[in-house]
């Protein structure tokens, strides 16, 4: 049984390919998301990968802000659910989950099979999403991807307090104008979103172990100001991009049974 | 052009026929379509007219035959038809700001214009302003008093720490609803006759009963009406709750709902797979959209705070329990325990599987305690929920693709614990 999960995300597309519910067949993600051709592409890519056209396919689960508009999917499930099902699959142990994803950001408790058990997610505004950490990182013109490591090397980190995006983009240009370093800024950015972030799983409640699921889990800042924040190591898996789309293909494994 | 329609006709979709609406419906409808014109007639005629407050004790005007609007329901109607947007604009231009609520934004407006697309209502005599529910309409009325230059009556309640009103609590809100009776009595130049306010004490008690057995039949399993029906009725206990006519709207829609329960039917459209309560004030200008979506997934709001937001108990006749009913009543006049207890009751009376809360941009009062709400409530019942932003009446201020994915997980969760109440299965 060959079963996909594609993740339309509002600013990137991952597709896994299964077997049997087990066995990663083909993995890809595209920056770009929902509206774009990158959601297309990831599919495409990821049938490349693994040798198969679309009718090899038993079951297609699709997941993100896009899914309801993604052409030919067999089901949707929401990405919260998904995100679970994949961070169980990556690592096990983890009982609690926070995703960043483009526009939201999220906690779920998840129990020792995976299943989602709670949730919350972010009020209001993109502060606190992986949106904000694009607009910061234009800012300081350095790639987003480049962040993470830029902060590493902070000694004295700035503190960001707007939680207005459109704000806190005006006090990095402020703090760039006083002279901070690039490094500092970008400590000061990672803590905000943790700080916002944490919030959320300190109200649904920090159980077990806990793992970052999404593209911003990549980013190393974000995960060192989260365990500050937590107070806790904070676990990553190299494929924490793709949880949303190996929970939806691991969903799809499930229906096709 | 034309030749287009016609090929274009047979591809379309056919027009599903718009079912009848139920005898009760209609009779809401024209209901609420004739205090705005009596309203409208009467101030024609040289009577005098009042705009009050939603929760304020309507029995003494309603006594003295005085034309009374709302401006809540005023603002409530045209955000859900989509008709304030330009109202909110000329609020925030004339230096109202956003962060104020919306209803007091459009009726700020509407102040200014006294033209709206719908729901008219003439320059008030007066105002009737009750603080039980929120502290922000006192300043919203003083406003409209002053710029009306007319005079403004407020009953102020008290915020309720304990769980019920003291008696020197119920002995200042008495003192300010005989000052209420006599400054009527002088604009109107009509005088009270206490054996009439009783019998409006008796009508209003009468109302209360039936809003609330509407309500509780909805605790059948599945319920007998979507629970979204029931705002098309919230305007006879809004702006009639003292008038027989709203006795004659209650009795029907009670009647229908017991005949849909006696034949097995429901006005959900599809089957009823979940159940939740809804925690705040309707999301108005996306009515529709909060409706369809919890459709599709088979969610069927069966309660709300509404359900007793107009339980106002008291012996007809006794003026102190009027007084002390509209200081125990609204639960924005009262401490967290009794709010959550509350909630809780009604989460197990209607055998909900999960909660909707309203992150409603305009309450401050209702969302300053939401968070700590959701945490009690569901750690005490075990039943999930989720949250959502939005606003009663601007529709700057939510998200369709935002509410759907929360909604979603909602489902899931709920899906998940169903199967583990009914297999054992995790």
């Amino acid at each position: 049984m060959i079963t996909m999960g594609v993740d339309v995300g509002s600013t990137s597309s991952k597709a896994v390919i299964l077997r049997d519910g087990k066995e990663i067949l083909a993995k890809a993600a595209v920056p770009m998301g929902t509206g774009t051709p990158g959601p297309g592409q990831a599919l495409e890519l990821a049938l490349t990968q693994a040798g198969l056209t679309r009718d090899q396919i038993d079951c297609l689960v699709a997941t993100g802000y896009g899914r309801l508009t993604f052409p030919g999917a067999d089901h949707q499930v929401s990405e919260v659910t998904c995100h679970g099902r994949g961070i169980h699959f990556l690592l096990p142990e983890a009982r609690t989950v926070i995703d960043i994803g483009g526009q939201d950001a999220k906690a779920l408790q998840i129990s020792d099979k995976g299943k989602l058990l709670n949730f919350v997610m972010n009020d209001k505004c993109a502060a606190g999403t992986g949106r904000f950490l694009d607009v910061m990182a234009k800012v300081l013109g350095i790639p987003v991807e480049g962040l993470g490591d830029l902060s590493a090397q902070s000694e004295q980190p700035v503190s960001i307090s707007n939680v207005c995006t459109v704000f806190a983009e005006s006090e990095v240009i402020s703090h760039l104008a006083a002279g901070a370093k690039l490094s500092d800024i970008a400590a000061g950015i990672h803590t905000s979103v943790a700080r916002r972030v944490a919030a959320l799983a300190l109200r649904i409640g920090v159980e077990g172990q806990v793992a970052m699921s999404g593209g911003v889990a990549l980013n190393q800042g974000v995960v060192r100001a989260m365990a500050a924040e937590l107070k806790r190591p904070i676990l990553v898996h190299e494929d924490a991009q793709l949880a949303g789309a190996l929970g939806a293909a691991l969903l799809a494994a499930e229906r096709a049974r | 052009m034309e030749e287009k329609t016609t090929q274009a006709a047979p591809e379309a979709a056919p027009k599903k026929p718009k079912k009848p609406l139920p005898k009760s419906r209609i009779m809401v409808g024209e209901q609420l379509a004739k205090l705005y014109q009596d309203t409208i007639d009467a101030k024609a005629r040289g009577e005098k007219i009042g705009w009050s407050a939603s929760i304020f004790p309507q029995e003494i005007a309603e006594a003295l035959g005085l034309y009374i609007v709302y401006p809540e329901n005023q603002a409530a109607g045209l955000a859900a038809r989509h008709q304030s947007d330009d109202l909110l604009a000329h609020a925030e231009a004339a230096g109202y700001n956003m962060d104020i609520c919306s209803y007091a934004r459009t009726s700020l407006a509407y102040m200014d214009t006294l033209t709206a697309e719908s729901n008219n209502m003439p320059k008030p005599d007066f105002v009737l302003c009750c603080n039980n529910i929120c502290n922000q309409l006192t300043k919203w009325f003083e406003n409209l008093a002053h710029q009306f230059q007319v005079p403004m009556f407020l009953i102020d309640t008290v915020y309720n720490y304990d769980p019920c009103a003291s008696d020197a609590k119920v002995k200042y809100v008495r003192a300010q609803i005989d000052d209420l009776i006599h400054g009527l009595e002088e604009i109107s130049g009509k005088k009270m006759d206490y054996d009439k306010l009783t019998e409006v004490m008796r009508i209003s008690q009468r109302n209360k009963d039936l809003w609330r057995e509407a309500n509780e039949l909805l605790a059948v399993k599945p319920a007998p009406l979507a629970g979204f029906d029931l705002f098309n009725y919230m305007s006879c206990m809004v702006c009639n709750r003292g008038k027989a006519s709203t006795t004659a709207v209650l009795e029907q829609l009670i009647a229908e709902i017991k005949e849909n329960i006696a034949e097995g039917k429901s006005t959900f459209p599809v089957e009823e797979e979940y159940r939740v309560f809804w925690e705040g004030i309707a999301c108005w200008p996306y009515l529709g959209h909060t409706f369809k979506t919890l459709k599709k997934y088979g969610i069927n709001m069966v309660a709300t705070g509404y359900v007793n937001a107009w339980g106002l108990e008291y012996e007809p006749g006794d003026l102190d329990g009027l007084a002390r009913a509209y200081i125990d009543l609204p639960n924005n006049n009262n401490n967290l325990e009794t709010v959550v207890g509350r909630r809780i009751e009604a989460h197990k009376k209607f055998q909900v599987d999960g909660t909707i809360y309203h992150v409603n941009r305009s309450c401050k009062v209702m969302d300053c305690q939401q968070y700590e709400t959701q945490r009690r409530i569901s750690e005490a019942t075990g039943i999930p929920f989720t949250s959502f932003d939005g606003d009663q009446a601007d529709f700057r201020a939510y998200s369709e693709a935002q509410y759907e994915t929360r909604i979603q997980g909602l489902v899931e969760v709920m899906e998940q614990r169903k199967k583990e109440r009914e297999g054992g299965k995790d």
